[in-house]
Formats: structure tokens, sequence, C-alpha cells
């Protein structure tokens, strides 16, 4: 690799050539704010927080756009410096709304963290307009304009990333503003829910909407039953709200902490993710032997079924009929669990907590109501818990480790690994190579591990081979469907997670600055988590373990069963892409 | 801000026609949008949300980057102009003489703000920056009539000469 020799304040630095003044100054220890820039997704150059003095160069220049140059000398330290920064500061605050005391990202907000570092005016210019509507039509996000600062960032999200592009940087002069063509609701869109405009946000513009207070009622509420559950990717990234390095697992403390929230029961979801696969894994075994529509998509991921429905509604047969892991375990709990316990569905309060916000839109599907009873009540993300947790006054990080409740405690390392990309089709693969036969010992599928966008892999099994294929991010679920609709893309199985590296990366994870993801790859770190817990486990295969021989002798008789497809499987609705169509 | 427009969306198929020319045209371009943009305004007169629609889907970009350039140039424009278009001059010597009052009065007369249509699309009301007649300010356009030294109160009659 070729490098180059710069000088960072004085100090002399190597960098492999094409990098920036922005990454060559982290090689020498000297951090430059930015607020546009977000690595891989948004380098626009448009904030001008991260200006610096380059010897030579006119004017100052953008540090995440430059380029650093052989014998090139920046100044990111001084007087001229220190007074743009500032000065852009105070021009940004003089249109931002500055609820900052009871805002859900004080603390967390990078326009704040700046404005004090630079003391920043916020009085110095007078504001415009504060006034611009909260567009909060949607079960899972609210966006504040008042608070916008106009990065970009959620647009990047949704367009680069995503490939989605619901939104966008409209009309001109004080009237701009991101939204939806035609100033259209979001919930008129085909926005899929995912939330990466969310964590992508450095300031509190973009929030979920939030179901705290409903959990606190339904806790204080005597008649009511409230059960937990935590998705897969929770515990590896509950910690994060507390201080913790990213990729800890905080499983033992997430369990006590949500304890002492005061619910009847914590559960873990990793329990239907393992029920998930073997109805999965059965599912595609017969598409394959009888002939169904193949390749089958999974669809565990309520962003990327949304997706499908707006964008490829003729598709939707080729997505499994499984319910995701987490209306699963609600459809469990308000059939199995409720008739086992004598409990009239309507009792129960059912809590999923999820990295996600594309799952407070599952749990309003109407297809999956029964005696319009919908399996969960309410999708908390990982944030929402960790502010419930900090509400009640809990020291997290003073908890001791304990145990999710009896009986939905013990889940596989295959049900873990769920909350990452490729965990799922992994997880399908160990239960669908022992069923195709039953001397296949093969465990670990490590060709679709790792956070890239696309993998591809092909496995014969008992005489069957089959071609699989995983996407994560929904630009590359988009390449892989063009692929296939081409017939440049041939495979039986195909993983499709909306967040780029999975569930791990969801939208309702805790949001990390950009100063950290710049910098840090927080998607192989969380997953690390995930993949160690899995490689501690005895208990590595779906169907092994011993909750699901319960479930079906007790009550779903065999995978795929009539019972099955009542309380388990789904229909899928096709939509517009606009509601003005 | 009332795009999505009162009047229906009234294309022939010559100008659907005209329009997936253009697509053809600037579908590979770099930085084909805008001029594509352009030549369908000058087909529709205007750039309703179903030819927005056809461009975003033949050029295979979001319609939210559509809307994005639509909106960002005032040269464009979402609503369609009426058979007769009035402009009212917002340049200095037409404002310092109050020109605001008289586009008050054109859009108390016809019941739309300024860059709107009427619903029988008679009339399109429009502000314009100096048209060279700064002896007559204030001045109002009707297509291609040049009304000056305008009072409020006359802007009615001027207005109903036209639907006679």
């Amino acid at each position: 690799m070729e490098m180059i020799h710069l000088k960072i304040n004085g100090i002399p630095v190597e960098v492999p050539a094409g990098s920036t003044v922005l990454e060559a100054a982290k090689a020498a220890n000297v951090d430059i704010p930015t607020l546009c820039y977000l690595k891989d997704i948004n380098c626009i150059g448009a904030c001008r927080i991260c200006v610096v003095e380059i010897t030579g160069a006119r004017g100052l220049v953008a540090a995440c756009t430059h380029p650093a140059s052989e014998g090139m000398e920046v100044f990111t330290n001084t007087p001229k410096v220190r007074k743009s920064r500032k000065t852009t500061l105070e021009l940004l605050l003089s249109n931002h709304k500055k609820k900052c005391l009871s805002c859900v990202r004080a603390n967390n907000c990078e326009l704040q963290k700046l404005s004090v570092a630079y003391g920043a005016d916020e009085d110095r210019f007078m504001p415009e307009d504060m006034n611009k509507p909260v567009d909060a039509s949607t079960p899972y996000l609210v966006r504040d304009n008042n608070k916008c600062i106009q990065c970009m960032r959620c647009v990047a999200a949704c367009r680069n990333v995503q490939g989605v592009s619901v939104i966008g940087s409209i009309r001109r002069g004080f009237n701009v503003h991101i939204g939806s063509p035609f100033d259209v609701p979001l919930a008129e869109t085909s926005c899929v829910g995912c939330g990466q405009c969310i964590v992508a946000c450095p300031v509190g513009a973009l929030t979920e909407k939030s179901n705290e207070q409903k959990v606190w009622d339904a806790i204080s509420d005597p008649s009511k039953k409230v059960i937990f559950f935590t998705a897969p990717s929770v515990r590896a990234t509950l910690g994060e709200e507390f201080g913790e390095p990213v990729g800890t697992n905080v499983e033992g403390k997430m369990v006590s902490a949500i304890r002492r929230l005061g619910p009847d029961h914590v559960f873990n979801m990793d329990v239907t993710a393992d029920l998930t696969i073997v109805e999965e894994a059965n599912e595609l075994i017969e598409r394959i032997q009888n002939g169904g529509k193949l390749p089958m998509f999974t669809s565990c991921c309520p962003g990327w079924v949304k997706f499908l429905e707006h964008n490829y509604p003729e598709l939707l047969p080729n997505l499994s009929s499984c319910k995701s892991p987490q209306q699963m375990f609600g459809a469990v709990l308000k059939s199995y669990y409720a008739q086992k316990n004598n409990i009239d569905p309507k009792d129960l309060f059912v809590v999923s907590v999820i990295p996600c916000t594309a799952k407070k839109f599952e749990v309003t599907r109407k297809e999956q109501m029964r005696n319009d009873i919908a399996d969960v009540d309410v999708a908390l993300t990982t944030r929402e818990l960790g502010r419930m947790i900090r509400e009640a006054g809990i020291d997290f990080s003073a908890l001791p480790d304990e145990k999710f409740d009896d009986p939905f405690e013990t889940a596989s390392g295959a049900g873990a690994i769920f909350g990452a990309t490729g965990g799922v089709m992994e997880a399908a693969l160990r239960t669908a190579a022992v069923k195709l036969d039953g001397k296949c010992d093969a465990l670990e599928f490590t060709e679709v591990r790792g956070t890239k966008g696309i993998k591809e892999a092909s496995y014969t099994v008992g005489g069957v081979t089959v071609r699989v294929a995983v996407a994560s991010g929904l630009a590359n679920a988009r390449e892989i469907i063009e692929g296939i609709r081409k017939g440049e893309r041939d495979y039986q199985f195909v993983e499709i997670m909306a967040c780029p590296g999975g569930c791990i990366n969801g939208g309702g994870q805790p949001v990390q600055s950009d100063s950290v993801r710049n910098f840090v790859d927080l998607k192989t770190l969380r997953a690390k988590a995930l993949y160690d817990a899995d490689s501690d486990m005895e208990l590595r295969r779906s169907h092994e373990s011993p909750v699901m021989d319960l479930l079906y002798k007790d009550f779903f008789e065999t995978p795929g069963s009539h019972k099955c497809h009542e309380y388990l499987h789904t229909t899928y609705v096709e939509r517009s892409k606009y509601s003005f169509e | 801000m009332t795009e999505k427009s009162v009047i229906p969306f009234q294309g022939t198929p010559e100008q659907e026609a005209q329009l997936k020319e253009v697509i053809a045209r600037y579908h590979d371009q770099p930085g084909g949008l805008m001029p594509a943009l352009q030549e369908a305004q000058g087909i529709y007169g205007y750039l309703p949300v179903e030819v927005q629609r056809m461009i975003a889907d033949g050029m295979n970009v979001s319609l939210s980057e559509v809307f994005g350039v639509a909106t960002f140039y005032s040269q464009f424009s979402l609503t369609p102009k009426g058979k007769h278009r009035i402009s009212v001059c917002l340049g200095t010597a037409c404002y310092v003489k109050g020109s605001d009052k008289i586009l008050e009065a054109v859009e108390e007369k016809l019941g739309i703000k300024s860059g709107e249509c009427t619903p029988d699309g008679m009339f399109s009301i429009d502000s314009c920056r100096c048209v060279g007649a700064c002896g007559l300010a204030p001045v109002m356009l009707v297509d291609d009539d040049v009304y000056g030294k305008l009072k409020p109160e006359q802007v009615a009659a001027i207005i109903d000469s036209y639907t006679e």
C-alpha cells in the first residue's frame, strides 16, 4: 500500500494514500469535529464544522472530504478555525429548537456536545421559524424538523444505504426541510420503518415513537399480567446505553434490570428464534421437495417484509409464511401459555424489547391478529428500555447477572446469532442439514458470516444442493432481487435483513455518535458478542432445544401442522409506493 | 402549499409520448434530471405529481429526488397556469409604490394565493421582479397586457374584463 507523509499540527504522520485529512488527523490522535459526515454513508462536506487550515490552500478546507497529500501541513486548532466552527454552530443553533432539557438525545447530541466545546452562544442569531409541523404519522417514528440541522445524514441513509428514498431535501431558502415528496406524511409513503435515519441523526430531530408510558401503565395495572421478552441482539447492545464498551454481552444484567422494572416475567426471545427456524427449515425443505416457490425469502425482518410489499408485491409468494420471532412469541404466549396457565389472553400485556423500529409497525399488522388481539402489545427499542431503566433509578453496572424465567429460558446458539446478518441463514442451515441427512454434523457455516453486504454460498446435504444468498441493507436486497428477476442470480434460499449488518445495527439500537461510528466498526464488534455466545453453548441447533420438544408435544403437534399455520404463520399485504397513487 | 392541484391532470397521449421521448434521451445522462424536468414543463406547462412520477419511474430515480429538484428551482411550477396569467411586479419601484396591496387585491378577488391557479383554470397568479416599466409603477401584467399606475380598487374590474 502506498503511504504518504504529512504533518497535523506539526505532528508527522504516515497514512495510506487516499486517506482524507480527517483520517490522517485521527492517525495523529487529533480529533476534528464532524456533523454531516458519516463514514460510508454521507460524505458531502456541507456543514463546514470540520474545517481546517492547510498551508498554501485558499480559505478553510473541509477535512472530511479533502484528500491528504504528501508533504501537506494541516492546522486544526487555529484562531481562524475555532472562530469559523463557533459561528457555524451559532448559525445552526439559531434555527434549532433548543428544547434540550427533556430531549431524548440530551447528553448524546452531537450539536450539544460541540456547542459546549466551542462555547457557542445559542442566542447570537434570532430564529426564523420554529413552528414546522411534526410528523408522527407512523407508529414507529417522529420527525421534528424544528430540531433538524439539515446535515442530510438521514437522507443519505434512506437513499444510498437502503435504496428506499422516501425522504429528501425539499424546497428552498428558509423553507428547505427534510420531507417526503409533496410533503405527504411518512405513513403514506413506502417507508419501511427500518429506523436507519434515526440512528444516523446527530440531534433529536428523529426519534422512535415512544411507548414507554404504555408499559409503565400496564406494569402498575393489577389486572394485567405483564410479560417482557428480549430479542437476541439486545444483550449485545444494551450495555452501550450505560457506558459499557461496544460489543459487551450484558444478558444477565439486562434480565435483572427488566425484572426490577416490575413485570411478571422476563423471557428469552431466542426461544422463538428457534421456533422460527424449525418452522422455516421445514418450509424450505417442503418447497424444495414439492416444487414450491423458490427462492424462499426469510420473513423475520419486518423492514424487509414491508419493502417487498411496497416494491415487489409479485414476489410475496417467495416470502416464507413464518411470522417473525417477535410475533411468534406473542402468539405462543397468548395461545399455548395463556391456556396452560388459565389466563384470558386479553389480560396478558406482552412487551417485546427489540433492536428495531419496524417491529413497532409489525405489532399493528391486522393480518397477524387473532380476534383483534395483537400478538404483541408494545414493542420497545433497546433505547427505550435503557431510558426506562434510568428512569427507575437502577444502577445497571452494579446489577447481578440473572437468568430468564421458565419455561422460556433455554434457547440454542442458533437462536442467539439471529441478530446478525447471516445468522438466520446459518441457524436454518444447521437444522435443515440434519433434517436432510441425519448424520450431517455441519455446524458452522462461516461463508455466510461477516458484515459484507451480499454473501453467497452453496451447500450439498443428503444429495440436495442448496444455493443461498445473504444480504443486509436494502440497497443490497434490491440488487439481489433485480439479479433474480433478470435470471442472473439463482438461489433456493435467501436471507435478507433490512439494516446493514443485521439487527445488531438496527434502527432501535443505541445511537453512537459520528465520532465513534467514523472510526469504530460497530457491526463487527456487536456481532462478535452474539457469535461468542453461540460458540460457548452446548445447545447449538434450534430443533434440539428442549423448549421446542415441549411446545410441539404440548401444543403445536409437528412443524408445519395446521395448528402451526393458525398461530405461527401469516399472509402479506400488497402495498403501493405512495398513498396518492 | 397546494401542490396536489385541485385541477385534475389532463395530460394527452401525445404529451405522454413526448415525455417518454424526453425520458429516453436523458435516462442514462448524469445530471439529466434537471433538463428532463425543464422539457417536461415545456410539454405540460407545469410539473404535476403524475408527470413527476413518470419521470421518476422512467429515469430510475426516486420521487423524493425529483420532487427535491422540482421544488428547489423557482422556474419549476407544480401548479398549472391559468388561461390568463396574471403577474404582479414586486420589484423595488413597484413595491415602494404599493404593489403588495395590488397583489393582495388580486388574491382576494380570485380567492387563491400567488403561485396558484383558480379551480376553473381561468386565472393563475404569480409575482415577478421588474418588467422594465418602473415609470408606470405599480405594474401588473395580464397575459401580454400591461396595466400601470394601478390602484387596488381597479383590480377587480380589470380581471372581470377577461371573463366577458
